[in-house]
């Protein structure tokens, strides 16, 4: 299996009023032709900006990508790309999805409009060239009446239909790899459920990778094949779901998962939480980002930054405590 | 879009009628509008026959009833200062306020647009700040003012420009910047908020995440949207040049609207002060219904009446 997308230690930066936000901190990781995978962490863990990083789709300056490479195809590295070869990779071999379905559609133009913009640039169509295929693109992310739709305005479409089109145009191009970052956060529950599943649909029909953004554990299990958890713009552990929810080797995932609300519980009790509150990530990092909110940190912790190593096959874990063993980890 | 346009129509209609109203008793309210409206020397018999030939003693509603059918097709009665037809006179002036409003927003418009867009799309540059200190010199200097160092300079001084009347083209050049200037500033000001909050949009980001170029995203999404409160910024200041514009025509004896509402308030010529409150009144409310059609013409959520 060839890879669609290596990143090495990537580093971004955004230079603000307040001081520099070390919002990116190294992270790396890769994702396999077909693969699904999900980036977990909460609210400023640096999951978004890793994937807008690499793209040129944060806002530059106050950002700055000040490390790392992402080769893409096993050929090129986009950070070393030129604006107008990123261009032709955006949206023509990568497809975005983004959180919120109201505000990522432009109100005054047609979807139909919205959707086949992508093929004119990337397919070198006319728009009524075009125009054929967003009817099946239509059809193919569940829209009924599809030649209707294409005349009609964002506002004439409900939140998750919305997403639909989103969707619509993320495919348009049939890209290598999807970047869906937080798809399903501001949608309704139910409709929830018929995105992912409309998502893991297509991404079978169409064999296209999926990095999928998400603070939501419960999500990750139905989708996902592997799962890269980070916290403080670091990455705290990889693995594969199966090894991540059984056996998780971090104690940041450990607590993730325990506060995981479960259905199947009988007596009530209070949800659980992690203590304490994420880093600032305006001090730059000097040790373990979590070593503040951990329960197992010794004096290792305060001392380094745990580099990522790996502890199983393709798991790999960032933290000086070994959880098995119940004491600090050798080396 | 029919609807839209209908209730749009229906509120100017009743706005007009809010204004006629208004316009009717601000003579009255006062009292006796003869006394107003004729001079201090004036004997009781003269006030009296005065009285009765402005029909003042019918009852208020017989007088309002018979302001309305007049007002209806545009009759205000005789100006009582040239004792002619009353809304003749204001038309006859409508030329010189138009051609002077319209000078003054190509101006602004032609000016400010440019320097708006490209100073919000590059904050901080250069040109930014050229534009956003022009834009706070036109909306801080007053334009008397303004208009009287210019006819000291440029018409005095230098003998370019003419310093009063509507001659020739260049006698329109020196009003039209004095009462544009202000309007510019708006506009330039307007224009770049616009443009650094739309590019801020997550639909601007979906755009370059579809890998266009920087001139489509520009123009098919970021001026679209920035049109719309720049129609209505540009809307709402043309009605105001047209009808504000009475200094400025007083300053430069710029022979329209503005020039003859100063003179006949100065007469008591109430007629033609009424013919001409309402004129105006009807001009602004015309281009706000325009404003309106070319929202609902760019914004498809106005057109579909969400």
């Amino acid at each position: 299996m060839s890879k669609v997308l290596e990143v090495n230690d990537l580093v971004t930066k955004f230079y603000t009023l307040d001081g520099v936000v070390n919002a990116v901190n190294g992270v790396s990781f890769d994702v396999e032709d077909g693969e699904t995978l999900a980036i977990v962490g909460e609210s400023g863990s640096g999951k978004s900006v890793t994937m807008m990083s690499l793209l040129g789709l944060i806002p530059m300056p106050p950002g700055k990508v000040e490390n790392g490479e992402a080769i893409f195809m096993e050929r090129q590295d986009l950070l070393q790309m030129t604006p107008a070869e990123l261009r032709d990779v955006r949206g023509g071999q990568i497809g975005f999805v983004f959180q919120d379905p109201i505000s990522t559609l432009n109100p005054i133009l047609t979807i139909g409009e919205q959707i086949s913009e992508t093929l004119v640039k990337h397919k070198g169509m006319s728009k009524n060239e075009a125009r054929d295929r967003v009817i099946e693109l239509l059809t193919q992310v569940g829209i009924p009446d599809p030649d209707l739709r294409y005349k009609a305005y964002p506002f004439q479409f409900s939140g998750g239909m919305r997403q639909r089109v989103v969707i619509a145009i993320a495919i348009a191009c049939t890209p290598k790899l999807i970047i869906a970052d937080e798809p399903t956060t501001a949608l309704d529950v139910t409709v929830q459920a018929q995105i992912v599943d409309l998502f893991k649909r297509l991404r079978d029909a169409l064999g296209v990778a999926v990095i999928w953004i998400t603070h939501d554990l419960g999500v990750v299990a139905g989708i996902a094949e592997r799962v890269l958890v980070m916290y403080g713009g670091r990455p705290a552990e990889i693995a594969s779901v199966k090894d991540l929810y059984e056996s998780p080797k971090h104690p940041y995932t450990v607590g993730l998962l325990g506060a995981l609300p479960r259905l199947d519980s009988r007596e009530s009790k209070r949800l659980v939480s992690i203590k304490g509150a994420p880093p600032d990530l305006l001090i730059p990092l000097a040790h373990c980002p979590f070593a503040w909110r951990c329960d197992y940190a010794f004096d290792r912790c305060w001392e380094e930054i745990p580099p990522l190593i790996e502890v199983g096959v393709g798991h790999h874990v960032a933290c000086f405590y070994d959880m098995e063993k119940g004491g600090p980890r050798n080396g | 879009m029919q609807r839209y346009f209908l209730s749009k129509l229906g509120q100017s209609i009743l706005l007009l009628f809010g204004v006629l109203l208004l316009v009717f008793a601000m003579v009255r309210v006062t009292g006796d509008p003869a006394t107003l409206m004729m001079s201090r020397q004036a004997s009781p018999e003269d006030m009296e026959e005065f009285r009765e030939r402005m029909g003042f003693n019918d009852p208020l509603l017989v007088q309002f009833g018979r302001f309305m059918s007049g007002a209806i097709v545009g009759d205000f009665g005789n100006s009582l200062h040239f004792k002619t037809p009353a809304m003749p006179m204001v038309l006859d002036r409508l030329p010189a306020t138009l051609q002077l409003a319209f000078t003054a927003l190509v101006f602004a418009v032609v000016i400010g647009v440019p320097l708006g867009l490209i100073g919000g799309f590059n904050p901080g540059s250069y040109i930014d700040n050229i534009a956003r200190g022009l834009a706070l010199l036109g909306q801080s200097v007053p334009n008397f003012w303004l208009a009287l160092i210019m006819i000291l300079y440029f018409a005095v001084e230098l003998r370019w420009f003419p310093s009063f009347g509507r001659d020739e083209w260049k006698s329109v050049v020196m009003p039209a910047f004095v009462l544009g200037l202000p309007v510019m500033g708006q506009i330039v000001r307007m224009a770049r908020s616009s443009v650094l909050e739309i590019r801020g949009e997550d639909y601007i980001r979906t755009a370059r995440s579809k890998g266009l170029e920087r001139r489509t995203i520009y123009t098919k999404h970021v001026f679209r949207n920035v049109a719309i409160p720049l129609v209505s910024v540009i809307g709402v200041q043309f009605g105001y040049m047209l009808g504000g514009s009475i200094y400025i025509e007083a300053i430069f004896a710029w022979p329209g609207m503005g020039q003859l509402l100063e003179q006949s308030i100065g007469w008591r010529d109430f007629p033609l002060v009424q013919a001409l409150a309402v004129f105006t009144a009807v001009v602004v409310l015309a281009l706000n219904l325009l404003t309106d059609m070319t929202y609902a013409f760019i914004d498809p959520r106005i057109r579909y009446g969400k």
